[in-house]
């Protein structure tokens, strides 16, 4: 199994995901055990669905204006919003991911969970409140607040679309493989039930829909993940030092689980990922669009101070969660696929895969209804993210690309909000299609694609918009644009895709994650080409900096709520 | 925004006492951040065996105390800096719009 290497969390999902289905192919037992229908989990979930629905049609009711389908008229608060910003962060490449990941390698873990945290705090102290100061549904008229309409938007749109698709495709094959695992439903099921029900829950309920399907979800796991945690300390008298000193005891890595492995064996790698990680975050379109849903700056700022401690505390449950697998399910022949002999691999025989700790460990702790119900809380998870994914990419073609750029704003709501909800079943039904095309491909490098995008191209642009006086529509246009590109080729160019999946004997680029190197050099394109760009429509733009200034900082003229 | 009202906000002491101020401390925050993060990471890369020190003679190791220490310091910087805001940055919006309703 591919482990130690990949530049996301999710890549060791994908990779362990794919392996467990090379699994599912054989006639051993453990593959007959994991393709079981699993009813409970099943009726939980559908449950679930039937209770998001009734949500989506309450949501579909109030929702009329534009502000409603984008913003949810301006009125979550900040608790519910920081709820639905910790659950967009908290997937179940992060839930099961991770847990797999400290089951594996102990410490290493933590370097992940660190570097997804600390995007948030950046977040807060640049961006947050500006970005509701001027903003309105999307990043991008955020972006374009002074600068040119049609070029900002089509970058910005671009930046949010390409992000979008990679996360997207990435989520549905994950999907698509967990669901098999999980609740024994064949893959293609499972991607086609994924990709209606979030078509749904966007193209009725819009924001209001995305967002109470994304909070109840995030309540479920955070109550799920703490009760496992709790459950495992329980077991050791609630002394963490009792519960390390038993995974380190059956652990076959022994102590050195507790220190720093092979993950990060790279400075530059090392660092390039963490500029990824951490800048990415304050990229990512499906994020950002969250800061539109409050009432004001305020708000904005509070959502995320309780999303970072919700965030953090999910983090460290994860870790617990990875420790206790290994003192509770290491030892116990069971979890795992036995050789003729007997005999299993602690480290990677595990039946489902290593990404299935969390889900083992749910039935160690808690019996197979809890199982169930870790079960479908990972499915509702999955669905919950891909709804707020395609909510930015519908967004981004009704209100960037569709009603600025083609009708150049000779339009009006209703129109624009049909299209929104036509973009969000175009794209159900093409990540339908990718994710059933992707099925056997190695989408591992997707999400990892998809952070340095957002560092590179969205961050960039959005920032120095917001932040520098001398930015200009070329500048931001050319810097944005290298960026996005120097990021896809660079993963292009690197081994997850130029060595894996194109068969060339070596790497052109030598590291995994571009970050360190696409993200300044977006910077200093946007600064060089606004340097150097003197037309008069440069000249306006500079000039017209001192009143965006003001909003930004004060939110003077700024968007109310929208709510009714 | 006509540009009578900008250049009049601008002009505002109370204005700039909040840019000045807010800037500073958003930033001055964000180079923290950045320090521990990359100093974590920095660690990681180039002295594993710091970290593989055991703390107190147990088990835990101070690689696993720091990491859980940048968590917990991310959603303190997090708060310190809501606080300040909440306080202080809000005051003088307030401020700032009692001037200019004037």
């Amino acid at each position: 199994m591919i482990r130690a290497k990949h530049p996301l969390v999710l890549g060791t999902v994908m990779a362990a995901l794919a392996a467990t289905v090379a699994y599912a192919a054989g006639p051993d037992l453990g593959a007959v055990k994991q393709s079981a229908t699993n009813w409970p989990a099943i009726g939980m979930f559908a449950f679930f669905v039937l209770f998001t629905l009734g949500i989506t049609y309450k949501a579909a009711k109030g929702t009329k204006s534009a502000a409603d389908f984008y913003a949810a008229g301006g009125g979550i608060s900040a608790g519910t919003n920081s709820l639905a910003i910790a659950g967009d962060y908290m997937s179940a490449a992060s839930f099961l991911g991770i847990s797999g990941l400290v089951y594996t390698s102990g410490f290493d873990g933590l370097i992940y969970s660190t570097g997804f945290l600390v995007g948030w705090p950046i977040v807060l102290f640049l961006i947050a409140e500006r970005l509701r100061n001027l903003g309105k549904f999307t990043f991008a008229d955020v972006a374009s607040f002074r600068l040119d309409q049609t070029s900002i938007r089509i970058i910005s749109a671009t930046g949010t679309l390409v992000v979008v698709a990679f996360y997207l495709i990435a989520q549905m094959v994950g999907a698509g493989k967990l669901i098999q695992l999980l609740f024994g439903l064949p893959y293609l099921y499972a991607v086609i039930i994924v990709g209606v029900l979030m078509i749904v829950y966007v193209a009725f309920g819009g924001m209001k829909a995305t967002t109470w399907v994304q909070v109840i979800k995030a309540c479920l796991l955070l109550g799920g993940a703490t009760f496992m945690a709790g459950a495992v300390l329980y077991q050791y008298g609630f002394n963490p030092e009792a519960l390390f000193a038993a995974a380190v005891a059956t652990h076959p890595k022994g102590d050195a689980i507790m220190a720093p492995g092979g993950l990060v064996s790279n400075p530059v790698e090392a660092i390039s990922l963490g500029v990824g990680l951490m800048f990415g975050t304050a990229g990512l379109p499906h994020i950002l669009m969250r800061f539109f849903t409050v009432s004001d700056a305020q708000a904005a700022r509070k959502s995320v101070f309780y999303a970072t401690g919700l965030i953090g505390y999910f983090y460290i449950l994860t870790f617990i969660i990875g420790f206790g697998g290994i003192a509770l399910l290491m030892s116990d022949p069971a979890y795992f696929n036995l050789d003729a002999a007997g005999a299993f691999d602690k480290l990677k025989g595990m039946v489902g895969g290593t990404n299935m700790v969390a889900v083992n460990l749910a039935n160690a702790v808690g019996g197979p209804y809890f199982l169930g119900f870790i079960s479908a809380v990972a499915f509702a998870t999955i669905l919950a993210v891909v709804a707020g994914l395609t909510l930015a990419g519908a967004s981004a073609v009704s209100h960037d690309l569709y009603a600025q750029v083609i009708a150049r704003g000779r339009t009006n709501e209703a129109a624009e909000v049909r299209l929104s909800k036509i973009a969000a079943v175009v794209i159900g039904i093409v990540a339908i299609y990718l994710g059933y095309v992707f099925e056997n491909q190695n989408v591992a490098f997707m999400v990892g694609l998809a952070f340095s995008v957002a560092a590179s191209c969205n961050f960039p642009v959005l920032t120095m918009s917001i932040l520098w006086k001398g930015t200009t529509t070329w500048g931001a246009l050319i810097g944005g644009l290298v960026g996005l590109v120097a990021a896809v080729g660079m993963v292009v160019l690197s081994k997850a895709v130029w060595v894996t999946t194109f068969g060339n004997p070596a790497a052109i680029f030598p590291y995994d994650n571009p970050a360190l190197f696409s993200m300044p050099l977006a910077f200093l394109t946007i600064i060089v080409v606004s340097k150097l760009d003197n037309t008069k429509r440069a000249q306006r733009e500079r000039a017209l900096f001192d009143a965006q200034f003001v909003r930004s900082e004060t939110g003077i003229g700024a968007d109310g709520a929208h709510a009714h | 925004m006509a540009d009578l009202e900008t250049a009049r906000i601008a002009q505002s002491p109370h204005f700039k006492e909040l840019v000045h101020e807010r800037t500073r401390f958003g930033w001055t925050l964000t180079i923290i951040m950045l320090l521990i993060y990359f100093g974590f990471i920095g660690l990681i890369a180039f002295d594993k065996a710091l970290l593989a020190v055991k703390i107190g003679g147990g088990t835990a190791s101070l690689g696993l105390l720091l990491g859980v220490t940048v968590i917990v310091l991310a959603f303190i910087l997090t708060g310190i800096y809501v606080q300040r805001a909440n306080g202080r940055f809000d005051q003088l919006t307030a401020a700032l719009k009692r001037d200019l309703a004037r």
